[in-house]
């Protein structure tokens, strides 16, 4: 056992560096530059769900005057490249066609053609004279449509993958389908003195960023281009701008702007490529802006589901059996997060024996995108009601019956292999001991708790930390800050240097000024990336040991350091400890600059998990309700900057909670998103939440130095059933389908007073 | 087309500027102007982003058209700090780690300004129906609250 | 000889086999094995993230075996 490491700055909450460029509105996001000689891009989009394109004549548009450039799917080369990013690699030809359709339009707002032009005005203008000739197809708008026998087929050459059903075989829209088993899940059944089984329905929901895709590019003459745009991961929208638009990576450079939210929803490109290929027609700057409305029906929402779960659990309530079925909308093409979904069910309990199998489902809206913790959500509101349910038939406190069946280390998890050191028995301990949870309730109040998992990813990092001759010091990253990671990340600098974090300077390299990197996501920048960080401020100090070993003319092996500081061996004559400023300023009299650099490739880090306590008052008369009172506990490792996990943490619920209670795509019979605006999409606002209490766990992650877990994603799994297991507790009863918006909870509790009042 | 010539005062200064008559205040402050500070989030008033006070009322810059802007003062983000200080709200933003992102910091920051200037102490209740109009999707708006009560009292105590 | 797991859900196609024994020394090496082993697999083998005593890699590369190691294949995982 190692005595656990003392921190200076770890720990602490210095003002991030970033922001008063934030706070003053001079931080530049997407939409924010102007390039000399820019047009501007608009994109036409299909009005229909599903549809052949015949044909496509854009002369009119072109001869409008002050369009540079029109730009339809011909003008563009397939790609048969992929980018591997987990689940379903990135298929770029998929990519492609989802921004720019070829043969067929596969939902409301699918692009088919994009122009280029000297104001917006024309632009838009000139796309409305485009003339589209479509064969309409009766849309796929959901998942039971999707798999009936005789549903329009998306893609005849779609074939499903993986574990098929027995007799699959043909053209379908069940693009993929996993199984997990373990045990014999008929005999444990049979052994349960308690099942539940419920099917669930979740809704497509967005991520809601505030800050809509954006992205300036220019191409030149000689096939370079140059992308300045919002994203969270550059490296991917240079690799996918260069196999769609059809350059030679090498030539192509993106430089990421400040971004304006992600949580998943921009990391695939919808623009670049096009504004690229604008670009090359027009030989000038193409800038593109998305429309809010565009956003909601044109990017990467979070799947649709049919979730059914069975749980059965013996009189003491251990879990003994289970088996789920997931089945997630991936939208338009292959790759929802279905099979995550399926790995996370089951995460947190010991369950001999269950089966999982799932699948993922093309239908005519949207392809569906990253979304914080992907496909994790949509599975723990299922599971977590039930368990929930399980503990109303046994009378059974809901977290004694969580921590009964709670996996710890050294169990093996239901995707396969043993957990580390993980925390899920100390959060539902820490829940289980909070004042939260014995707290009096109000008239029409309910409490409900869920717990969730998530992996937290890995992957490839690279930093540069650069050395300056007063002792101060960059530290140079690929990874667009989205949430306050460059304060992380000059607080593990100043920790390894000893210098203080206000003498480190935070910044975001571009593609060609940053090591490959892969992006902003998984919860994986301050772990995987931090330790880059980390290894290459090692380097620094080892390279400023060597140049005091020349100072003082010993051996670099008798140098110690200590508190930003070389350390003399003992008795060496005139020898006094020499600070990182010291040294720097000597630095060109012993060897030149000092630069720090690392790359490593990250297995995945250490999973999570948090749990979240709701209280919600319910209006009985109106079916609206309101979160009163939420608890969230998360297991994050080492919290670097305590201020920003507890953001993570609060802004995760928050998401969870709309997503609970009003998020939903809504769509009409034709396929078409009646709500695409904030206005008909209701995110929380500030009067919708109370305060959001957060408690820090610590259990760290032995893979990274500091013990760092990873912290965005897990907050956005528990708050589904949180709500809904409130909810139930409220008014006795038990939904299955979300959201949970006043018309729906009105709706029910008018029917179960009629069934009352019948009784 | 004709263009409109307007004359306004933004951030205490006389600027003028040409726009389209259809033409929004969001977009000639931002694309005329060069105050970007002010974002677009919707263009349809939901979310906030785009907070300006316009004579001191507290209007998203997209439902306003720019020539409205004649003749009267428009402050924007880039109007709130003086010299090198910044404001009182700006500081507790940085302090309570009140943004992630920061796109919608400006227009939160702009419309808690207008809530000061109209009630000194408010209310953690008043704080959160006056900045509903304001959309944030990553904090969960615990700290932008607590940034902005913790803002009005130093306020308070600095004008005793 | 690493103790490979292979994924629950494609027993199916393994004649039932849910473990199996390979002297590889490195992911490419125990991949091969395993798809010579079961062709019907093969594709999806290597596609998939590989864990190596708990320690999941989503791009397993060339990482080194121990002789004893616990090996499990597992669906990769996109993260947000």
């Amino acid at each position: 056992m190692t005595t656990p490491r003392e921190f200076k700055y770890v720990g602490t909450r210095p003002i991030r560096h970033d922001g008063v460029d934030k706070v003053t509105g001079r931080a530049s996001y997407g939409a924010d530059v102007v390039w000399p000689g820019m047009l501007h891009g608009f994109v036409l989009r299909s009005p229909h769900a599903h549809a052949r394109i015949v044909s496509i004549d854009t002369r009119a548009a072109e001869a409008t005057p002050g369009v540079k450039a029109v730009l339809t799917g011909k003008d563009l080369p397939e790609t048969t490249a992929t980018i591997a990013l987990g689940e379903a690699a990135i298929d770029l030809r998929d990519v492609g066609d989802n921004m720019l359709a070829r043969t067929k339009v596969l939902y409301h707002g699918h692009a088919v053609a994009a122009v280029a032009a000297t104001t917006i005005d024309i632009a838009r203008e000139a796309a409305e004279k485009i003339q589209v000739v479509y064969e309409v197809l009766e849309p796929v708008t959901g998942i039971d449509r999707a798999i009936a026998a005789d549903a329009p087929i998306l893609h005849p050459a779609l074939r499903t993958k993986g574990a098929a059903s027995p007799g699959a075989a043909g053209p379908t829209n069940i693009a993929s389908r996993l199984e997990f088993k373990r045990g014999d899940v008929d005999a444990a059944f049979a052994e349960a003195d308690v099942v539940v089984e419920r099917e669930f329905r979740t809704p497509m929901v967005h991520q809601g960023y505030i800050e809509p895709h954006a992205c300036i590019a220019r191409c030149g003459e000689d096939g370079r281009a140059v992308v300045w745009c919002t994203t969270q991961g550059p490296f991917v929208v240079r690799d996918a701008c260069a196999a769609i638009a059809g350059l030679d990576p090498a030539h192509v450079k993106v430089i990421p702007s400040e971004i304006g939210g992600g949580f998943g929803g921009k990391i695939v490109v919808y623009l670049e490529p096009m504004a690229i290929a604008l670009s090359r027609k027009a030989q000038r700057p193409v800038k593109m802006v998305m429309g809010r409305d565009e956003v909601f029906r044109a990017t990467g929402p979070t799947s649709g589901s049919r979730v059914r779960v069975k749980l059965g659990a013996k009189r003491d309530g251990t879990l003994v059996a289970a088996t789920a079925s997931l089945w997630y909308e991936a939208g338009a093409y292959r790759g929802s997060p279905v099979g995550a979904g399926a790995m996370c069910a089951l995460a947190a309990y010991k369950i001999p024996s269950f089966f999982i199998e799932a699948h993922d489902v093309v239908v005519n809206k949207p392809k569906v995108a990253a979304y914080r913790a992907p496909g994790s959500p949509i599975a723990a509101f299922a599971v977590e009601s039930v368990v929930d349910e399980i503990a109303r038939e046994l009378k059974m406190d809901p977290i004694e019956l969580r921590l009964k069946n709670a996996n710890a280390e050294g169990d093996k998890a239901p995707y396969g292999p043993k957990y580390g050191p993980i925390g899920l028995k100390q959060i539902l301990e820490a829940a289980r001991n909070h004042p939260h949870w014995t707290s009096p309730l109000a008239a029409n109040q309910g409490r409900g708790i869920a717990v969730g998992f998530w992996f937290n990813a890995g992957m490839n990092s690279s930093a540069t930390v650069i050395l300056d001759t007063d002792g101060s010091a960059a530290v140079v990253t690929g990874n667009p800050d989205i949430g306050g990671t460059r304060a992380a990340q000059a607080i593990m600098v100043a920790e390894e240097l000893g210098i203080p974090v206000e003498r480190v300077r935070p910044g975001v390299g571009d593609t060609d000024g940053s090591g490959y990197t892969d992006l902003t996501g998984g919860s994986r920048v301050c772990y995987a990336t931090g330790m880059a960080v980390i290894r290459a401020a090692e380097d620094v100090r080892d390279q400023l040991k060597a140049r005091a070993a020349q100072i003082w003319n010993v051996a670099v092996d008798a140098v110690g350091w200590e508190n930003g500081r070389a350390i003399p061996p003992a008795g060496t004559e005139k020898a006094e400890a020499m600070t990182v400023a010291g040294l720097a300023a000597k630095m060109a009299h012993t060897g030149g600059p000092i630069v720090g650099r690392a790359s490593l490739y990250a297995p995945m880090a250490g999973p999570a998990f948090g749990a979240h306590i709701c209280d919600l008052e319910v209006d009985s008369e109106t079916g609206q309700s309101k979160v009163v009172r939420y608890t969230v506990f998360q297991d994050v490792g080492r919290a670097v900057h305590p201020g920003y996990v507890e953001g993570q943490m609060q802004g995760g619920a928050a998401q969870g909670i709309g997503w609970a209670l009003n998020e939903e795509y809504i769509y009409d019979a034709d396929g078409v998103m009646e709500n695409a605006g904030f206005l008909d999409y209701r995110m929380p606002v500030a009067s919708d939440l109370p305060m959001i209490d957060t408690v820090i766990i610590e259990v760290p992650n032995p893979l990274h130095p500091y013990g760092v877990r990873g912290v965005g994603e897990v907050p956005i799994v528990p708050p589904l059933a949180a709500v809904a297991n409130a909810m139930r507790d409220a008014t006795g009863i038990r939904f299955t389908e979300l959201p949970l918006s006043p018309p729906r909870v009105l709706e029910a509790i008018e029917a179960a007073s009629a069934v009352s009042v019948g009784a | 087309m004709t263009k409109l010539h307007i004359e306004t005062t933004i951030n205490g200064e006389p600027r003028e500027f040409l726009c389209d008559s259809h033409e929004t205040l969001l977009s000639a402050l931002r694309n005329g102007l060069g105050l970007t500070g002010t974002k677009e989030g919707c263009a349809t008033g939901d979310c906030g982003a785009c907070s300006i006070l316009l004579d001191g009322r507290l209007v998203p810059a997209c439902l306003v058209l720019a020539p409205e802007a004649q003749g009267r003062a428009v402050t924007t983000i880039e109007g709130l700090s003086s010299g090198d200080a910044l404001h009182p709200l700006q500081q507790k933003f940085l302090e309570h780690a009140a943004l992630q992102c920061g796109v919608c910091t400006p227009g939160f920051i702009v419309a808690a300004k207008a809530l000061l200037d109209a009630k000194r102490n408010p209310s953690e209740d008043e704080t959160r129906y006056w900045l509903a109009g304001n959309l944030c999707r990553c904090t969960g708006y615990d700290k932008i609250i607590r940034a902005v009560l913790d803002a009005a009292s130093e306020m308070k105590e600095s004008a005793i | 000889m690493a103790t490979v797991h292979l994924p629950s859900g494609l027993t199916q196609y393994t004649g039932g086999v849910e473990t199996i024994d390979i002297d590889a020394a490195r992911v490419p090496e125990l991949i091969a094995a395993l798809g010579h082993r079961f062709p019907q697999i093969a594709e999806q083998l290597g596609e998939m993230a590989v864990a190596i005593d708990g320690e999941i890699y989503q791009d397993p590369g060339y990482q080194l075996l121990r002789a004893d190691s616990d090996v499990h294949l597992v669906p990769r995982i996109a993260g947000g």
